[in-house]
Parts: structure tokens; C-alpha cells; sequence
């Protein structure tokens, strides 16, 4: 069943337009990562199906009832504003301790309910925001760059948490990264982005198409796009590979 | 009991206190300060329009009040900057009203008590007014907490779990226009940023989350309301100021005992 889709979105900031002509779809306990270089307009996507953004032009379905789990970038507390782990845990709705357990649990993290939000780590941080999208019970989870500013193991060791939350609970899972190799192997769809869909399709489709090799081939030298893929394809020049 | 001047002071002190320190908790998150200003110092231009034309007091400064916020939209959607726009409302609407007041008859004296509140003055009338005022805030605060707040925290988490932070957003300020149209009379345009700001802030050192913070911000609020109508009667000071001294006190023996107990 489709979840959520998006028909022919164009999507303004300011005059400036940030998206053309997007269509996508999401079915029950699929994962989809966007990619796309910065700028391209992923997080413009995912705020536009949340519905912070207004479409100039094209619309978004949501199955009616549709609670979706979302986890920014990045949230910035103001210093003013005191809060516990345990109290942001209830923003939306009040849950119970043992479901709030559950959830930071689930998150991969100990008890630190009575620690202040402004206290914590930066990888702690996001599970949080991690614990607390998964108790709206989501049946979309919306991950934005969520390892944003963690290291590597950090980050790895976030997406094996989400890949664990998926099995667990199943929801559907809509991410946008720019971590191509940790993120294609989990996914069952990508759909790459620059300010248009350039390509979309499992991972292995993806990786082969040109616009793909385009998009991350020029300016990073082809590291980006040889770093899954480096066994995959035939060289027309002779090295060879470190590490 | 409402024939005593003082009990109606009190009672008038009080409300106000309970309103602007439940509201002042998100004024002070939202960085709004300056724009309670605006609106505050503008309602001056509210109190002359109400001398002019005979009408109360409370519908002129809730009127110029929705206006500032409507005219600050307006212009930051053109690109003005935020802080700039602000000073030319304030400071705009101050010295129009004052202006506009000094045209006016026999009207000069009036000014002052606006200014700097006038709150040994309030009718019976005036005490229900504010008693509505503030039990209008705090209703609206309590049915829509969990919406402002997550407003607050992120307007994008909270259109993902289905609130409409715009429209909490327009709830937040006419909730800052009704706050200056109660607090006018007590302590007066000048101040009222205080009252909003300063019982908010001593809150935050002693409390460890939102809701705490509002309810320790009222019960400062309502100390130094209180105990500055007292010390105003014994000292012969102007009530209104006097109350944002002691609650100006309160914020800073919180903070020295705070520095004491960490040093």
C-alpha cells in the first residue's frame, strides 16, 4: 500500500526554485534514501512532505491518518528553555515511563531521562530525536541527514539502529544522506536528487546509472561514486587500490 | 472588599503578575522581547486614540497591539530587517502617542499614568477586566502547551506530528497584544517588557523544565507584585517601578545564590 506520495512538486524558496517537477512514492516498510549533492534540494523535499512547505506547483497524498516520525537535521534549544530528556520524550503526547524506557531503549540509548537536552552529546542527541519520533508509533519514519556531525562509527552505528527500529517495528523508512556507502546497502530504493529526480531505483541501478556517476563523479575526483563500487566496474587506467 | 483601593491594587498587581509571567516563559524562549516592546511602547498611540474618541482604554491598546504585529509582518515580508522594524514601531507609536495626547485638552496628566501605570487608581471595573485578561492567557496557555511549545522547539517537528505552528504562532501574539492591554494600567507601557522578561528569567535558574518554569515565573511574578505594592506605600514610590525593582531583586539573589553554591 502506498503511504505517502508526491505528484510533479515544485517547490519555491523565496523566488528561488529549489525543486522541479518531484514525484515519489512510499510504501509500507520500504526504505528510500535521497541523495544528491548539498544545495539539491533534499531537505526541501522532506519538509515539503511534512507539510512545512507549501508546493507552488503539484501536491502531496498522505493516507488519511498518517502519523509520521520525523528527525531534523538538526534542533537547535535555546539556552532559555529548560528540558528534560524525559519531558521532550512526552512533547506530542504524554507516555508512559516504561514506554519512554522502551524508546530510548530502542534508540540505543541508556536511562538519562532526567539529564537537561542542552547536556547531552551530539550522537546522543539524535537518538533522542530518534526516541521521540518513534513514539508517535510512526508509520513513517523521515530521517534528515540524521548523522549529520557524528563521526564515522557514530554514524554507522546510528544507521544499524534504524535498520534494527525497521525490523522491529516495520515502519517505512524516507532518509536523506549524503553517506552514500553506509546508506545504499540498507535501502531498498534510491532516489537521487538535484533539484529533479536524476535517477531512481535499487541501489545497484542507481549506482550504475550515468546521471548518478555524473553527479558524484565530477569534483570529488570519483571517490564518492568508486567507494562501494570499486570492484564492480573496470578501470581504464592502472593503480591500485589502498586499505 | 473591592471599595479599598489597595485590595483593588492588589488584586489588579496579582493578575497581571499571573498573566505575563505564564506568557513571559515564551517571550523569553522565543527571543521576543523586543517585540513586547514594540507593542508596548506603540500602545501609547492605543491611549490616545481611547482619549480621543471616548472609548476604553483596553480596546485602543489591544487594537494598536494587533496592529504592531500585523505592521511588523508586513514589513520583515519585505525585507526589512527585524530589529530595525521594531525600533521604528516602538519608538513610532511612543512619539506619535505622546504627541497626539499633548493635542488633547486638559489630557497631559493622563500620559504619565499610562507611562508608568497607575495602578492605586484601577476601578472595579478595571480588576475584572484584568482578572479576565489573565484567566484568558492562562486558559489559552493550558489547552494549547503542548502545541506552543513544540512550536517553540521546532516549527518542523511540529507540522511532522500534525500541529499548525503558524497558527500558534498568531496565537502566541494576540496573546502578547491582550498581556499589554492588562498590564497598561498597572505598570504602565514603559514596563511591561519587564514583567513579561524578569520573572520569566529568575525562573529559568531554579527549574528543570517548561512547565516549572511558568509556574515558579508566576509565583515570582506575584511576590514581587506583593511586596512592591507594599514597599511603594511605605517608600511613597510609584508602584509600578517599585514592583520590577523587587522582582529585578529576586532575579538577582537567585543569581548570586546560584554563583555561591557552584563557587
Amino acid at each position: 500500500m502506498t503511504l505517502l506520495s508526491a505528484q510533479n512538486l515544485t517547490v519555491h524558496l523565496g523566488q528561488v526554485p529549489v525543486l522541479e517537477n518531484v514525484s515519489l512514492h512510499l510504501s509500507e516498510g520500504e526504505i528510500v534514501t535521497i541523495v544528491g549533492p548539498n544545495g539539491s534540494g533534499k531537505s526541501t523535499l522532506l519538509r515539503t512532505l511534512i507539510g512545512a512547505l507549501v508546493p507552488e506547483k503539484g501536491r502531496v497524498t498522505r493516507v488519511p491518518g498518517l502519523r509520521i516520525g520525523y528527525v531534523p537535521q538538526r534542533l537547535h534549544i535555546d539556552a532559555s528553555l529548560p528540558i528534560t530528556v524525559r519531558r521532550f520524550l512526552d512533547l506530542t503526547h504524554r507516555v508512559s515511563d516504561a514506554d519512554a524506557q522502551d524508546a530510548l531503549q530502542a534508540a540505543g540509548l541508556g536511562s538519562l531521562d532526567k539529564q537537561q537536552m542542552a547536556t547531552l552529546s551530539g550522537g546522543q542527541f539524535q537518538r533522542v530525536l530518534l526516541a521521540r519520533a518513534l513514539l508517535e508509533k510512526p508509520h513513517v519514519l523521515m530521517l534528515d541527514e540524521p548523522t549529520q556531525g557524528l563521526d564515522q562509527p557514530g554514524s554507522a552505528s546510528f544507521y544499524r539502529q534504524i535498520e534494527a527500529v525497521r525490523q522491529d517495528i516495520g515502519c517505512a523508512i524516507l532518509m536523506v544522506s549524503h553517506e552514500l556507502h553506509v546508506v545504499m546497502s540498507a535501502s531498498d530504493r534510491v532516489i537521487c536528487l538535484n533539484g529533479h529526480i536524476c535517477c531512481e531505483g535499487t541501489p545497484d541501478v542507481v549506482s550504475a546509472a550515468p546521471a548518478y556517476r555524473e553527479l558524484f563523479g565530477t569534483g570529488t575526483g570519483g571517490a564518492l561514486a568508486l567507494y562501494r563500487h570499486d570492484h564492480d566496474h573496470a578501470h581504464d587506467h592502472d593503480h591500485t587500490h589502498e586499505g | 472588599m473591592l471599595d479599598d483601593f489597595l485590595v483593588r491594587a492588589a488584586l489588579a498587581s496579582v493578575g497581571t503578575a499571573v498573566g505575563a509571567g505564564a506568557l513571559g516563559c515564551f517571550v523569553v524562549w522565543r527571543r521576543m522581547a523586543y517585540f513586547g516592546d514594540a507593542m508596548a511602547h506603540a500602545a501609547i498611540l492605543g491611549v490616545a486614540i481611547s482619549l480621543g474618541f471616548s472609548l476604553s482604554i483596553y480596546i485602543g491598546v489591544s487594537v494598536i497591539a494587533v496592529a504592531v504585529a500585523l505592521l511588523f509582518l508586513g514589513l520583515t515580508g519585505r525585507g526589512h530587517s527585524a530589529d530595525a522594524t521594531l525600533g521604528v514601531i516602538a519608538h513610532g507609536g511612543l512619539a506619535l502617542g505622546i504627541v497626539a495626547v499633548a493635542m488633547m485638552p486638559g489630557q497631559r496628566l493622563s500620559l504619565e499614568s499610562y507611562l508608568f501605570g497607575s495602578v492605586l487608581t484601577v476601578s472595579p471595573t478595571d480588576v475584572m477586566v484584568i482578572w479576565a485578561g489573565a484567566a484568558g492567557i492562562v486558559t489559552v496557555l493550558w489547552y494549547r502547551w503542548a502545541a506552543l511549545l513544540m512550536t517553540t522547539l521546532s516549527p518542523d517537528l511540529a507540522h511532522a506530528s500534525g500541529f499548525h505552528p503558524r497558527r500558534e504562532e498568531l496565537v502566541l501574539t494576540l496573546l502578547l497584544a491582550l498581556v499589554v492591554a492588562v498590564a497598561i494600567k498597572v505598570v504602565g507601557a514603559l514596563l511591561i517588557t519587564a514583567l513579561l522578561i524578569v520573572p520569566a528569567s529568575a525562573a529559568r535558574m531554579l527549574v528543570r523544565t517548561p512547565e516549572a518554569m511558568a509556574v515558579v515565573s508566576v509565583v515570582i511574578g506575584c511576590v514581587a507584585a506583593l511586596v512592591g505594592l507594599r514597599m511603594a506605600m511605605t517608600f511613597d514610590t510609584p508602584v509600578g517601578p517599585t514592583m520590577v525593582c523587587v522582582a529585578v531583586g529576586c532575579f538577582a539573589c537567585i543569581t548570586l545564590l546560584r554563583g555561591m553554591r557552584r563557587a
